[in-house]
């Protein structure tokens, strides 16, 4: 059984053996970090008005970092865009504003609760704002004239993305068909797209949750601190744990108790659960993460868990 | 493997990203062999199995309506799991101590070709599945084709539904011996046949004690144990590098840097598609006369002396050049020449058949260019890899064709040079992805006459 591939059948022998001895093995990760930042310059170079979703999660956080990286020591050529459901965590809002600012681009907000306040959207009787977040994203697209949107989304995190391309084609209502993907081949990404239609990238489609904090330890990036384990006051719901908060009440039944708990995911108060861990720090979470038996939505997100095609069905809306 | 193995080598630093594709006929069972796969080295977390072992039991699932599905694990789509087919690739994801992998699913049955050559364009191996009962199949054939064709560096078949045919060594080895001598036809080098049964779990991850004849690896220990594609063929090829941009920082710096440290800046930045580069070393812009030296190169926010296919890098360069996005940097020794005509495999993607005179765009590398299809020569029986007579190519078609574009491209060989071979046929109009093309072997090895007193000026 010979598994060996003979050196010099693809092609003319070139003397690269030496040098290529001491050129350091490339592990996971630095194959990942470069298809990332591969993907994110081509997107710039094809496209016009490019712009990346930044919610201040530790996938877009990454996904910031990666752009940073790509464009050095050029900054980051295009603005970061947060679709405020106005039941962020304050830690995570502040944690935005800095991180921009460390990055030196430009921050455009499109914002959940004024579209609640002049009536153009409705308050969910599940007090849940994540869905809501569709028609905000599509007019801070429309009205800004993007072209592309990077989005931090990974294949692993449902069996819907699992299906979709790195560049996603978007129609005039921003609406996903699964059925009518453009195949992707070797590394070349096709960003051609026709006027009305725009695209959404997906730079960290082959990373894996764990992936992503090993490499927040490895790089040492800064992340909101809900990430990591603290004490705060905290509620049963739905078997998930819930922080105490103007978002999130809890009911009369529900017993308020002190909880050394950290956030898997980081998004709308109400629905967003968090875990009891002591982990930290970035390490010790990658050690939990590696044991985790629950998948992170499945840990934390309330409004995942609705259905089995969740994903689909919002993704086909035109959600992220 | 166990849970502390995994957590041990997640934190190493020496693990290494392993890509494989999945193909096979219909009812060849690959769903469950991926589920499998994943169930048994345990990525599959409790949430997910709950949710399948739900819809299993709906369903009544195996005899006593109690067993799990695997298949659903991977049918991601609402109409997939409706129809119970699987219509488009989909990626997973899993880990053992030594590899990450990522796993595409090519789906059998509805465009198979196209969901083929996808997932086998970027993987290190394939994993073809064959039916036990049924054995070696003309669909088995085309996808064998295929992998050779995208110069797959391994291809393992897995002979599946080995409990169907009792476990039966002569049934196996019966395979094997068609499998090998289709590899040879197809000159496919060391074809791997491994006998598994994906639903009861024999050889998948686990060594089976139902098949005591087979003491070879099992598909897990062989996907772990196989060298990658960077380190197998693109390591050896010559150093190739598309621009994707350049990086001429003056006036937007990134925050913290001082403006008379990078006054001059001006970097090439791209992914290394073959080879390597050093800090010293002599390139060449492919498709002209024009050599240079690297004198810096970055990778990220750091200066290193290296670096190889497949990372993402910046370089700069002693002399002044005109690149720009879409200039390919070489090796100097070894540049490829620009052509403005050469011959080529597509496999066609799209519902409307390519005609002669079609006009298109290619995606070469950074490039795109416009270009015309003068002629389709061929189309080739994906059965024996011979050519037959067409004049045009349908859906799923693998043909020869003729390409003459508005600017020299420096495609190469795809046999020797499997990233800079390779492009995308694009409709100029919808924007839409028409054709994988394979540059072909023999073709584009004449120097463009022109080329040389033309020079630049192309």
């Amino acid at each position: 059984m010979t598994t060996e591939i003979s050196p010099g059948r693809g092609g003319p022998a070139v003397a690269l053996a030496e040098s290529d001895a001491d050129v350091r093995t490339l592990t996971d990760l630095d194959i990942l970090e470069s298809e990332s930042i591969h993907i994110i310059r081509e997107v710039v170079a094809e496209f016009d008005r490019p712009a990346m979703l930044f919610s201040g999660g530790k996938d877009s956080v990454v996904m910031a970092h990666l752009a940073a990286k790509a464009f050095f020591p050029g900054r980051v050529p295009f603005p970061l865009v947060h679709i405020d459901t106005g039941h962020n965590f304050p830690e995570v809002l502040e944690f935005r504003d800095r991180a921009v600012e460390r990055l030196g681009t430009q921050l455009v907000v499109g914002s959940v609760q004024e579209y609640i306040d002049r009536g153009e959207l409705e308050e969910r009787a599940d007090g849940t704002r994540n869905p809501l977040q569709t028609v905000p994203l599509l007019d801070t697209i429309a009205s800004n004239r993007f072209d592309v949107v990077f989005g931090g989304g990974r294949r692993d995190e449902d069996k819907a993305r699992a299906k979709e391309r790195v560049l996603s084609l978007r129609d005039d209502f921003g609406q996903w068909d699964p059925r009518s993907q453009r195949p992707e081949l070797w590394n070349l990404y096709n960003g051609r797209h026709t006027p009305g239609q725009h695209v959404r990238a997906f730079p960290l489609s082959n990373w894996t949750e764990l992936d992503v904090w090993r490499y927040i330890e490895r790089e040492n990036i800064e992340i909101p601190s809900l990430y990591y384990a603290h004490e705060r006051d905290t509620f049963l719901r739905d078997g998930m744990i819930r922080a105490v908060g103007t978002v999130s009440v809890p009911g009369p039944d529900e017993t308020v108790e002190r909880r050394v708990v950290r956030y898997r995911t980081v998004g709308d108060m109400s629905c967003t659960g968090a875990v009891e861990s002591s982990a930290a720090d970035a390490s010790q979470v990658v050690q939990e993460v590696a044991v985790s038996t629950l998948t992170e939505r499945g840990a934390t997100r309330a409004d995942d868990r609705i259905s089995e095609a969740a994903m689909e069905d919002r993704k086909k809306d035109g959600y992220f | 493997m166990t849970i502390t193995d995994t957590l041990a080598a997640s934190t190493g630093s020496t693990r290494t990203l392993f890509r494989f594709a999945t193909a096979g006929s219909v009812d060849d069972g690959k769903s469950t062999l991926v589920g499998r796969l994943l169930f048994d080295s345990k990525a599959i977390l409790a949430d997910q199995l709950e949710a399948v072992a739900r819809t299993s039991a709906e369903r009544g699932f195996g005899a006593s309506g109690e067993e799990i599905d695997l298949a659903l694990l991977t049918d991601g789509l609402r109409a997939e799991r409706e129809q119970g087919i699987t219509i488009d690739v989909a990626y997973r994801y899993f880990a053992t101590d030594a590899r990450n992998f990522i796993l595409a699913d090519c789906p059998g049955h509805v465009e198979y070709t196209k969901n083929t050559v996808t997932g086998a364009s970027t993987a290190d191996a394939v994993v073809l599945l064959v039916d036990a009962r049924n054995g070696v199949l003309e669909q088995t054939r085309r996808h064998l084709a295929v992998t050779r064709l995208l110069r797959v560096p391994h291809v393992i078949i897995a002979v599946n539904k080995i409990d169907l045919v009792d476990y039966s060594e002569s049934v196996y080895e019966e395979i094997s011996a068609d499998i090998d001598r289709v590899a040879r036809e197809l000159e496919i080098d060391g074809a791997l046949t491994v006998p598994v049964s994906a639903l009861k779990g024999d050889n998948v991850v686990t060594a089976s004690s139902r098949t005591p004849w087979y003491t070879g690896p099992t598909l897990l220990e062989l996907l772990e144990e196989l060298p990658d594609r960077d380190r197998s063929l693109q390591a050896t090829e010559p150093f190739r590098m598309p621009v994707q941009t350049v990086i001429r920082p003056q006036g937007s710096l990134a925050p913290g840097l001082e403006e008379d440290d990078y006054r001059d800046f001006r970097g090439y930045a791209g992914q290394i598609s073959a080879g390597s580069i050093r800090v010293g070393q002599s390139i060449a812009v492919a498709g002209t006369s024009r050599t240079t030296r690297v004198t810096g190169l970055w990778s990220g926010t750091e200066r290193v002396d290296e670096a190889r296919s497949p990372q993402s890098v910046v370089l700069e360069i002693e002399d002044q050049l005109d690149l720009a996005r879409g200039s390919m940097l070489a090796a100097a020794e070894s540049a490829p020449a620009g052509h403005r005509e050469f011959g080529a495999r597509i496999a066609w993607l799209n519902d409307k058949p390519l005609t002669p005179g079609a006009k298109v765009l290619i995606k070469h590398g950074a490039a795109t260019v416009k270009a015309l299809v003068e002629e389709v020569h061929a189309r080739l029986d994906l059965t024996d890899l011979t050519d037959g007579p067409a004049n045009a190519l349908e859906l799923n078609d693998i043909g020869s064709v003729a390409i003459r574009t508005a600017t020299p491209l420096p495609v190469e060989d795809y046999e020797h040079h499997r990233q800079t071979g390779a492009f995308l046929v694009i409709d100029p109009l919808s924007g839409d992805t028409l054709g994988a093309g394979i540059a072909a072997p023999g073709v584009v090895e004449a120097e463009d006459p022109l080329e040389d007193w033309l020079g630049d000026e192309g």
